[in-house]
């Protein structure tokens, strides 16, 4: 079967709270990763702010859902490509962004950072070699 | 009915039998949810309810099937983490079943 994989990017270019988007796209993920295809993730814009450490949503009546990005490794989504100068341009830095890991069992279940900081050109070549790609 | 009641507790559910509110969860109430499901709680009931409320609490989600079947295996081991045990314990569905018992929202992506 693992020929019918396809490489699946879902790309995540706006802030967490004011839309629905953000959300929507996690669930979507956590739909997708159900059938076993590659899938992975790209913050861009004000996308990258969905991965800010320390998050609090409780003036907003929000459900905080920022602490969902830390399943995503028991779903095996394990590439949450970020954009640099994203970054940049808010004047924030990967310290800024919470933790994102996964067990990795080909080496003892090992933890290991699920989050890759990519430049522009970087994260166009990983857009062009991907055979789906949702923007959200 | 749209509502659970227990020791002056008036709990809301939706038309499916989730809890509107989570954060009224308590153990008795559980314990009702489980009667209306016809399931009698024992420690391997109240085991993976607890597995997936601590879960929720991480997360903020509900695990898929899938994912249950793997976290249990890696926390209590193969024996409970077994499609066919959950089953037994769950036979609606240890995600739907067990989730409602504790409280959560129905799974994301629960088919």
């Amino acid at each position: 079967m693992s020929e019918t994989k396809k490489k699946f990017l879902y790309v995540n270019r706006k802030a967490p709270y004011g839309t629905i988007y953000a959300l929507e796209s996690l669930e979507v993920v956590l739909i997708g990763a159900a059938f076993e295809q590659h899938v992975s993730l790209a913050f861009i814009d004000d996308g990258v702010y969905q991965l800010m450490d320390g998050q609090d949503t409780a003036a907003a009546g929000m459900k905080n859902f920022s602490k969902t990005y830390k399943a995503l490794g028991d779903y095996e989504v394990r590439k949450l490509y970020v954009e640099r100068e994203s970054l940049d341009e808010r004047g924030l830095k990967v310290e800024n962004l919470m933790p994102v890991t996964y067990e990795d069992e080909d080496d003892d279940y090992a933890e290991k950072p699920s989050l890759i900081v990519v430049d522009r050109a970087e994260m166009s070549k990983i857009i062009a070699a991907q055979d789906v790609v949702l923007s959200f | 009915m749209s509502s659970y009641e227990v020791n002056g507790l008036v709990a809301e559910h939706d038309e499916e039998g989730y809890l509107k509110d989570i954060h009224q969860w308590n153990p008795e109430l559980a314990g009702l949810i489980a009667q209306s499901e016809n399931i009698n709680m024992t420690p391997d009931h109240w085991e993976v309810v607890n597995f997936l409320r601590d879960y929720y609490e991480e997360y903020q989600i509900a695990p898929a099937v899938r994912i249950l079947v793997k976290e249990m295996t890696k926390k209590f081991g193969k024996e409970k983490g077994d499609q066919k045990a959950l089953y037994a314990l769950f036979p609606y569905g240890p995600a739907k079943q067990a989730c409602k018992i504790a409280g959560l929202p129905k799974p994301t992506g629960c088919v």
